[in-house]
């Protein structure tokens, strides 16, 4: 089922007369090809869950419109939407068990659509097989590991078949090693039923490592739109180049002259067609390459062996914050007692924003693409 | 016994005296008189030991009427407050505006004196030469007759007993029901209602089983109170409770020890024997009944 989002809006009153209305979600349109897994990501507060909540019908929007297919849902109560949602604490009715929760939607139908007690028992069995807990339909879902509950949580969202499937933060309460596991199963899922499915999440290794597509979001407003790797490497303002990869980018004070970039007194790349003036200036972590003469100089801070690969932890006047990392393949050869360290930069991994609005500045595009 | 169960011992005593000697011992003192047959309070004797004061109060026709006024009482009363106090707390859960206001009217009667309460639903109900009370006037508009609630038949006398009951419970009730009910936490009605569950569904599947403990707790203690009922009876009927034909159980112990024809420890002890041993066994079935139906979590 594809997904319409038009000039979505969620205002919320404020609570006392005085106080200023709270815009969650302002203006927000984009659409959802059918059976995509998308990505809803951004900082806590930033409207992705009341986003979810508007599409699953249990917030009405203040304006614009949604669509499922060709049909408006937007007045539809959540009732009637047709959409299963898997809430970040599960949400298990305690008393029943796993069996009868995931019963719970089927047993709600009515008139045509209502099944026999045969029919129900083989989706309930299906839909569990298919997030493997199959042999637990008879705990209570206190019995269950987090790990579980969440299973049981999606297996209860799938068993009507819905036309979209949401999910909110669902891994936030799993640990690290579950989380990895779980992200790929729901991935696993989703791909095997083929149905659209929306996630909330801030955490943005987990959004770029499963989703198709990924819509970040900062304080109600839609930043940026498109598949992971896009919109990694080419972000369209400083939020979205800041919340996306870890280690985060390292910001450095530059400026331009001449189409000559400026990291202190070092001019270390050529960036054709920006105009005079100071920028900032994001670097990749995976953006330098270390050179006995490369232009950017850094105080050498120490170098941290991750195994796969090496992490240079420097010091520059200029850089934002008080310690750069840079990454690079740990069979680069590096002199690890220097006091210094040069590094040569990846062009295509430094990016330039203007500092007041945080707007990309592009520079070389053709060179680039050419 | 190691030193540690020792020392729990230890702390537990000033709690088990208290318990010894208000609780268990009067009740060991109760059953002893209940079986001493013939005692008499002033002499502090007794003709021999046995259950002859347990066949007497059995075959007193007061004690009986006092049984089956009981009985009535505590069938009426306690699924209907329980099942009103739910439906308000449930609609109280449901308003915003004035929700305060509402908490506090439908408390108030909980911290009124009971005997001021039983004065005023005597006024309500009560016939006199001169008028016929609001609720005659209220039935007359019906068109039906005026009825005597405080001196007439059994029935309306029994109404305005069973009536002043669930009146009298209801805030302690709600009290515990609305708090309950807020600790529901929404996301049960939001998973629920994304699944396309009727509102009727989501409170019997839903409400219903999570405040369980709560519902369960105003079953039990509502079960025992109204077995226990007597002050309310007096609020409306006066202290002669006999020739009201309107006594309960605890109001024929009171009789048998300081009523116009009290002074029989004995069968009072006996009569709240019986009662003890209703309530026991009362209460042992709603224990068995809710294994099944209620849902601690």
């Amino acid at each position: 089922m594809k997904v319409e989002l038009q000039h979505l809006t969620k205002i919320f009153p404020s609570r006392d007369k005085k106080g200023k209305d709270v815009v969650a979600v302002s203006d927000f349109t984009f659409s959802i090809p059918d059976g995509e897994l998308i990505g809803l990501l951004g900082p806590s507060g930033c409207g992705k869950s009341t986003t979810l909540y508007m599409l699953s019908g249990l917030e009405k929007p203040t304006g614009g419109k949604i669509f499922f297919g060709d049909d408006d849902v937007t007045d539809l109560p959540a009732e009637n939407r047709g959409v299963g949602l898997v809430f970040q604490n599960y949400a298990l009715y305690p008393h029943l068990t796993v069996e009868q929760n995931i019963r719970f939607p089927l047993e709600n139908r009515k008139g045509v659509g209502k099944l026999t007690k045969a029919q129900i028992a083989e989706k309930v069995l299906e839909a569990a097989k298919l997030v493997q807990i199959d042999g637990l339909l008879h705990r209570k879902p206190s019995e269950l590991s987090g790990g579980q509950q969440q299973r049981v949580a999606i297996a209860r969202a799938l068993v009507k078949m819905p036309k979209v499937l949401l999910l909110d933060e669902p891994l936030s309460n799993l640990d690290a090693r579950l989380r990895l596991q779980t992200r790929e199963e729901i991935r696993r899922i989703q791909k095997k039923t083929g149905i659209t499915t929306v996630f909330v999440t801030h955490d943005q290794e987990e959004a770029m490592s499963i989703s198709d597509r990924i819509v970040v979001m900062c304080a109600g407003v839609l930043q940026q739109i498109g598949k992971p790797q896009e919109v990694y490497d080419d972000p369209v303002n400083l939020f979205v180049a800041k919340f996306l990869g870890t280690p985060p980018i390292n910001m450095f004070r530059g400026r331009v002259e001449g189409e000559q970039l400026f990291i202190g007194g070092d001019a270390v790349l050529r960036v054709p067609g920006v105009r005079d003036g100071v920028v900032s200036v994001g670097i990749r972590p995976e953006g330098f390459i270390p050179e006995e003469d490369g232009p950017l100089l850094c105080k050498l801070h120490n170098v941290e062996v991750m195994g796969r690969d090496v992490s240079i932890v420097a010091e520059n006047d200029a850089a934002e914050a008080p310690l750069i990392r840079a990454i690079i393949q740990s069979d680069t050869r590096l002199n690890r007692q220097a006091d210094t360290v040069r590094f040569r930069l990846k062009p295509h991994k430094v990016l330039l924003f203007e500092p007041e609005t945080g707007a990309r500045l592009r520079f070389g595009e053709e060179e680039r693409h050419g | 016994m190691d030193n540690r169960s020792w020392k729990g011992w230890l702390y537990l005593l000033p709690a088990l005296c208290f318990l010894g000697a208000f609780l268990v011992y009067p009740l060991m003192d109760v059953f002893i008189y209940s079986v001493e047959e013939g005692y008499n309070s002033a002499s502090q004797t007794y003709f021999g030991v046995g259950l002859y004061n347990f066949s007497y109060v059995l075959h007193d026709t007061y004690f009986l009427q006092a049984l089956k006024n009981t009985f009535i009482l505590v069938i009426i009363t306690v699924p209907l407050s329980t099942g009103i106090a739910l439906l308000i707390s449930a609609a109280l859960a449901s308003v915003r505006k004035l929700r305060e206001l509402f908490q506090t009217v439908f408390f108030l009667p909980y911290v009124t004196n009971t005997l001021a309460v039983g004065l005023v639903f005597m006024i309500l109900f009560k016939k006199t030469p001169y008028s016929d009370g609001l609720m005659n006037l209220l039935l007359g508009l019906f068109g039906a007759g005026p009825v005597d609630f405080i001196d007439g038949p059994y029935w309306a006398k029994m109404f305005v007993l069973c009536f002043y009951t669930v009146w009298v419970v209801m805030p302690f009730k709600i009290l515990i029901l609305t708090s309950a009910l807020a600790s529901v936490s929404q996301t049960y009605y939001n998973a629920a209602r994304v699944d396309g569950t009727g509102r009727l569904r989501m409170f019997t599947k839903i409400t219903l089983p999570m405040i369980s403990p709560s519902i369960f707790y105003l079953v039990i203690t509502g079960f025992i109170g109204a077995f226990k009922a007597y002050s309310d009876a007096v609020a409306l009927f006066g202290t002669d409770l006999n020739a009201a034909g309107m006594n309960t159980i605890v109001g024929y112990v009171y009789d048998m020890l300081y009523g116009n024809s009290g002074g029989y420890p004995s069968y009072a002890s006996a009569a709240a024997i019986v009662l003890f041993v209703i309530v026991l066994t009362i209460t042992c079935i709603n224990l068995l009944v809710s294994r099944k139906h209620v849902h601690y979590v």
